[in-house]
């Protein structure tokens, strides 16, 4: 069993992925290799002793050692979220503890099962460690990962995703746009919907394992219509964050 | 004064009801939903809730019958070890005492693994589902309990972290010695008491 240890953590490096999301690079004291998809919890502690914990999905691979990357959307009122985008700088002490998660994880004995990715808004993060990771290790599992996003300018790692889709042919990139799609795009520009993932689904020659993650919402809704689309429900594997809606 | 603490971290929400708030958590209005696969689809007709294990009367109830039983009201604060708590919550439903006075648990019976369509498990001590403690949730604010939710029917032991509240419940296995459940199995506190912040097993 792992030792769920708190320990503080050095901010190595801030990068602004998105208008409202930032990327925090810490250093850790005590580094574990994490399993794709899993997440730290973070804590801050004011001087008075009140403190507030959340938990952040690990983007990088378990090869960028000694360190972990948290990517933070920054949430209207979230008082972590604004304090980690606002009050922190490179240099700064962060207490996490981690890595936590057993079951929305990509574990190495599915690196020869096709994979389907499923992401709305931030709930890319975790996939995309499993994506760096594939890469890292040269799996060639057919692999696509579903990205619904509203705009261009808020889509999380559009460059990096573009270069990995770019550079392994077994990798393909699926954007949806759903509010404002860039110029001249010919792509998807809607929710993920049956027909879509009906598509999606026809690409594989054989059934992938799914994992997906974004608002409840979408995850739900794209849950639902897997098992609709005959995919076993041992095979999805989901991640909800967010309100209901209802 | 803390021995670390966050340079200009500060409280932001102050509210009348934070001392109902355990360590770690934040108060939400919105009802967060967490499941590790999608939302099992249960038809009414073909739902049975069944009480097994080390019991002197093993039970099994249709949802006609199961809605038959007598049904209470209760008022509790949720808390979910993903950090949001949920104040005021209100549930109708079967007190777990009702249908122990149906099933006579034999003097052995120690512990209960909760046992969820979808193959969701959870494990909790009997005594935490005794004496008015927990109960089978059929109605969340007045409405029938949403499928995402735990609809039909969900458990619910409002005082320990929320995934002790197995969702889909479809049955309840008395047991002379703990056993991990689903969540406990990949490192989860066997009990989860969010005033003691146990959320690992480390925290135990």
């Amino acid at each position: 069993m792992e030792k769920f240890q708190w320990q503080i953590a050095q901010v190595k490096a801030i990068t602004q992925e998105t208008p409202r999301v930032k990327t925090f690079t810490l250093q850790l004291p005590q580094w574990i290799p994490h399993v794709t998809g899993q997440h730290y919890d973070l804590r801050l502690t004011a001087e008075d002793g009140y403190q507030a914990e959340r938990s952040y999905s690990i983007a990088s691979p378990p090869e960028q050692t000694g360190e972990i990357d948290l990517t933070v959307e920054l949430i209207d009122d979230g008082e972590v979220s604004s304090y980690l985008h606002e009050g922190i700088s490179v240099g700064d002490p962060l207490e996490v503890r981690g890595p936590i998660g057993g079951y929305f994880v990509w574990k190495d004995n599915m690196a020869n099962i096709p994979l389907l990715l499923i992401a709305g808004g931030s709930g890319v993060v975790p996939l995309m460690a499993m994506l760096r990771h594939r890469a890292k290790i040269g799996a060639k599992n057919p692999t696509v990962l579903l990205f619904s996003v509203r705009t261009a300018e808020e889509t999380i790692y559009h460059q990096e995703l573009r270069q990995l889709a770019d550079q392994d042919a077994q990798f393909t990139l699926l954007l949806t746009y759903t509010r404002q799609p860039p110029p001249e795009w010919s792509g998807y520009q809607r929710r993920i919907d049956r027909p879509m993932l009906t598509d999606v689904l026809k690409s594989f020659t054989s059934q992938p394992i799914s994992f997906v993650c974004g608002p409840t919402l979408l995850v739900e809704q794209v849950a639902n219509t897997l098992v609709d689309l005959d995919i076993p429900t041992d095979k999805i594997r989901t991640e909800r964050f967010g309100p209901t809606g209802a | 004064m803390a021995s670390f603490f966050n340079k200009g971290f500060g409280r932001k929400r102050e509210s009348a009801s934070s001392e109902r708030i355990p360590p770690g958590q934040y108060e939400t209005h919105d009802f967060p939903v967490l499941t590790a696969g999608p939302t099992p689809r249960i038809p009414l007709t073909s739902w049975t809730f069944v009480i097994d294990g080390l019991v002197k009367t093993p039970m099994q109830w249709t949802w006609e019958q199961f809605n038959a039983l007598p049904q209470t009201s209760f008022m509790n604060d949720i808390h979910c070890v993903t950090k949001w708590s949920k104040l005021d919550t209100h549930w109708t439903g079967v007190s777990i005492d009702t249908l122990l006075e149906h099933i006579n648990p034999s003097p052995e019976a120690r512990y209960v693994m909760a046992h969820s369509y979808g193959d969701y498990t959870t494990n909790i001590p009997l005594d935490d589902l005794r004496n008015g403690k927990a109960f089978i949730g059929l109605n969340f604010e007045g409405k029938p309990l949403a499928p995402e939710h735990g609809g039909p029917a969900r458990l619910v032991v409002p005082h320990l972290y929320f995934w002790k509240s197995a969702k889909w419940i479809k049955g309840l296995r008395f047991m002379e010695t703990d056993k991990p459940g689903f969540w406990e199995q990949g490192g989860y506190s066997m009990y989860g008491d969010p005033w003691k912040e146990q959320r690992y097993r480390t925290d135990d």
